[in-house]
């Protein structure tokens, strides 16, 4: 299979030092490439998916539905209406007569059925290549049931997961600012971007809360409808990811006047900024920038000896990442280097020009920086700068296994708490355990030097 | 409780389908095609669709598995997606090189016309796909059917494209085994060489899907059916076609492409649909059964002599592909079990009628369903009308299960949360042994958490 890059490909991958110019990216994949990316669908039902008091309606035959049925971990301390599938199952006489029937019907039994806070009504490719009026369906459907029924505009092919993303963000956006703010607190913020997998939202909105600042909602982890109403009485959006809940962010913005900061959650230097910053922005309020510290300070001597010891074990391998959003590399190399763990191949489905800029800038030289990337030259890669461990998702956790290599899911598979302190402790947990298994010792990596010697 | 929005009163749905005991085709052609060696099967349509595939295969295989997409954007919905899948060719054969590429089509290529065929025809014509390289293609739209469907005109498109016509006839038979694991395929053909049975089987997941660890990454695994065994399948004197939703379609394409005589049989689960396949092997290939398989089916009925008092009168649910429930309702009854709910999301007529000469009396008594809005809501709410002892089914029966504390197998597909099923086999009568182990285990292990002290028992 020779050198395994595509012609057309050559341009989305960069080499530090060694390649001129700038990556390509915020393209399409190219057609015919085992692509590692998803749909604009899979982009708005991750975003939405934990809601769950909300029923989610995939209008759609049942493909849609049936994949995307409780695959994500985020966890709900109450209603769980956001594990179960609701489809409309477009059969098709529904594909050739129209299913905005089928759908208006599927709503109400569900309405009957279930008492929803809201409706998400997600349109596929097939609702919007046939032309069914979703919007008006939500529209009538809603004052039959009085709870707010959303249209979802993700039809697969209208673009990539960030355009599910978008999509996800103006459904939000019709449910923020219709509950009451009063008795919100200045010292309030919205957790943007955070989808509670392993119950990551709530180590992140307790370190707020013993900051002293109220969390009005989270968005979308554990989410519930009357909190996300009462969105837009919090000062500040603290957003977290790249890509996902930005638009809705910048929505705020622009109609509520609430800024907004970027932060990431993940590693030590990134979560004890994301507290700081918070601080900061009230910084009218000097005692919670004392409170911020206290807490890193407390937490940090927690972990410390514990980060050593792995430190200790881990120092030297090498690590390959690709992820989805370009943001989660950057806090994964950081990561990583606490532990003198360096990064060899760095890449991600949907970054943009300035997200493999700041990538090249935290990258050493030699490092592989790809966008879009497949199996091939993953694998191509992983073997070329000898790398102990990948870090990704479902489908790049056998690739890794068969190469006899590590592997940490740091995607929708996660089974445990990643973010904050104590998951920093996880994750290198996750990484020791993987790397340094002894089943390594049984499958010997192709042409590598043995691990464990 | 986790399904605590289910409930108890059933009322009629005609529009909603809540958690489906199904999915579309596109998944079933994939897996399909996986089971030809050197083949990368190819989805036409938009990129989430080949990912929610492969993510949901490696899910349940634990393995890498590989396909292209022809990436549909807006454009290729307005304009056709013939310069998607013309590209796609291109790119496919130039960097991946597999010997075959199996097109399926999805909901979107096939609502905006695009004919596979005839693009596949212009590929060829301008020589888009390199000497000794094939393409084969299946029909597969989403609101069609369900993924037995997708897997089972992909098996057709197989049989329509590599078979031979010969003048001649080969001593040897075709066996197409249906939807079932690498597990079952491998045990299916390890009874005809037990048997001396020459033949050819495809699909053929095992040594793809269950492949070694080996410190490479094998874009194409050796296991898959090969093109030379496929082609001479022209000239087999007989095919067994397992299992009617899945299978039935190739061996009607192999007869009328090359004349070999079929006969559908059931998936060979449980004792009599194992007999039924065994014995007409032996009679058409004149390999008698030999001693040890007969040792086999012994060891089955001493196991079920053994644990009759466990078995007798347990109440089943089961849901799944209507080609495994079929023969594996035939066998719980065999045991002198009670199938009393049975979902497939699978629509077809002929699953109704084959379970109401299967169950007999218990056919009116129970509930049965396949097709629109079977599904597992559905069975959920006859479970909490009439409660059972046992469920069956994949891995989406762990929220029942769970909920109304009832001992739960796993058979089926999509097994997300456990390993067996790519291993250890259903078919035959190690599979029938298997089959027992599993429900006696998860029955009497409940047996044991929840019997009082006093008479909690050492011997059972």
């Amino acid at each position: 299979m020779g050198s395994a890059i595509l012609k057309d490909r050559e341009n989305q991958i960069f080499i530090k030092e060694q390649s001129q110019g700038e990556i390509t990216c915020e393209k399409s994949s190219l057609a015919g490439s085992v692509s590692q990316r998803a749909c604009v669908f899979c982009g708005s039902r991750v975003v939405l998916y934990p809601v769950a008091d909300a029923l989610h309606i995939v209008h759609g035959p049942i493909g849609c539905a049936s994949f995307t049925w409780d695959i994500r971990g985020s966890l709900s301390s109450g209603p769980e209406l956001h594990r179960l599938s609701f489809s409309t199952d477009l059969r098709e006489m529904d594909v050739i007569q129209g299913g905005e029937k089928k759908l208006e019907r599927a709503i109400s039994e569900l309405g009957e059925l279930h008492k929803p806070s809201a409706v998400f009504v997600y349109a596929t490719c097939i609702a919007g290549i046939i032309g069914d009026d979703i919007a008006a369906v939500c529209r009538r459907t809603a004052e039959k049931l009085g709870v707010p029924v959303l249209p979802v505009h993700s039809e697969g092919f209208k673009g990539t997961k960030k355009d599910g993303y978008k999509a996800a963000c103006d459904a939000l956006a019709k449910i923020v600012g219709t509950g009451d703010i009063s008795g919100i607190p200045e010292v309030s913020i919205n957790i943007l971007g955070e989808f509670n997998l392993a119950g990551e939202a709530w180590m992140i909105e307790d370190y707020y809360r013993r900051m002293g600042v109220e969390v009005v909602s989270v968005l979308t982890g554990d989410g519930r409808i009357g909190k996300i109403s009462r969105a837009h009485g919090a000062s500040l959006n603290v957003v977290q990811c790249s890509g996902s809940l930005t638009y809705l962010a910048e929505h705020m913005k622009e109609k509520y006047g609430i800024p907004y900061i970027r932060v990431s959650y993940f590693g030590i230097e990134d979560q004890s900024r994301a507290l700081y910053d918070v601080a900061d922005f009230f910084s009218f309020n000097p005692g919670l920038r004392t409170k911020a510290e206290e807490i890193v300070r407390e937490e940090i001597s927690v972990i410390m000896p514990r980060i050593q010891y792995y430190r200790e074990k881990l120092a030297g391998k090498k690590a390959a990442v690709y992820v989805g959003g370009a943001f989660k590399a950057f806090s994964l190399i950081k990561a990583l280097r606490l532990i003198d763990m360096s990064v060899v191949i760095a890449g991600s489905q949907t970054g943009n020009k300035n997200d493999y800029k700041q990538l090249e800038e935290l990258c050493d030289p030699g490092t592989v920086i790809l966008d879009d990337s497949n199996p091939l030259e993953l694998s191509r890669f992983v073997l070329e700068k000898k790398a102990d461990l990948f870090i990704g998702g479902v489908k790049e956790r056998p690739i890794a296994y068969k190469l006899g290599i590590g592997f940490c899911d740091h995607n929708h598979e996660r089974k445990i708490a990643l973010a904050g302190y104590e998951g920093m402790i996880n994750f290198y947990k996750e990484v020791y355990s993987s790397v340094m298994s002894p089943v390594w010792k049984f499958a010997p990596r192709n042409n590598r030097r043995k691990s464990h010697e | 409780m986790l399904l605590r929005h289910t409930p108890k009163e059933i009322k009629d749905r005609k529009a909603l389908t809540i958690n489906p005991a199904k999915t579309c085709q596109p998944i079933g052609a994939m897996y399909a095609a996986l089971g030809i060696h050197g083949c990368l099967p190819h989805s036409h349509g938009s990129q989430g669709c080949c990912s929610y595939h492969r993510s949901t295969l490696t899910r349940h295989y634990k393995e890498p598995v590989m396909a292209g997409t022809s990436s549909f954007t807006e454009g290729a919905s307005v304009f056709g997606g013939q310069s998607n899948l013309l590209q796609s060719f291109s790119n496919l054969f130039a960097i991946y090189d597999p010997d075959i590429v199996a097109v399926h089509t999805t909901c979107l290529s096939e609502t905006i016309g695009d004919d596979v065929s005839q693009i596949t025809q212009k590929a060829i014509d301008e020589g888009k796909i390199p000497a000794g390289k094939h393409v084969i293609y299946a029909s597969t739209p989403s609101y069609v059917g369900s993924h037995v469907t997708g897997f089972s005109n992909m098996c057709a498109s197989i049989a329509k494209y590599f078979p031979e016509k010969q003048d001649y006839e080969l001593d040897q038979v075709n066996i197409l085994p249906g939807w079932v694991e690498p597990s079952d395929m491998r045990e299916i053909k390890r009874l005809m060489s037990e048997m001396h049975v020459p033949f050819v089987m495809f699909p053929d997941t095992s040594g793809v899907l269950d492949a070694p660890q080996t410190g490479f990454h094998q874009f194409y695994p050796k296991g898959g059916a090969s093109v030379p065994d496929l082609k001479r399948s022209g000239a087999s004197s007989f095919t067994f076609a397992l299992g009617k939703f899945s299978s039935e379609a190739a061996g009607e394409e192999l007869r009328k492409k090359c004349d070999v005589p079929y006969e559908v049989m059931e998936v060979p689960i449980g004792i009599n649909a194992t007999d039924r396949f065994l014995m007409k092997v032996s009679e058409v290939t004149g390999c008698p059964v030999p001693e040890s398989i007969n040792d086999e089916r012994g060891r089955v009925v001493d196991i079920i002599t053994d644990m009759q008092q466990y078995l007798h009168g347990k109440k089943v649910a089961l849901f799944g592909d209507p080609d495994i429930l079929i023969p594996l309702t035939e066998f719980l009854l065999a045991m002198d079990m009670k199938p009393v709910h049975i979902v497939s999301g699978t629509p077809g007529k002929y699953f109704m009628e084959r379970m109401k000469e299967i169950m007999g009396d218990d056919f009116e008594t129970g509930n049965v369903k396949n097709g629109p809005r079977a599904d597992m809501f559905l069975l959920h709410q006859w479970i909490r009308n009439e409660p059972v002892d046992l469920i069956i089914g994949n891995t989406y029966g762990k929220y029942i299960a769970r909920d109304e504390n009832i001992p739960f197998v796993r058979m089926g597909f999509p097994i997300l949360d456990r390993i067996g099923h790519s291993y250890f086999p259903v078919v035959g009568y190690a599979g029938a042994m298997r089959i027992l182990d599993k429900m006696l285990g998860a029955i009497m292990d409940q047996m044991d958490r929840e019997a009082p002290e006093e008479k909690f028992e050492l011997v059972m």
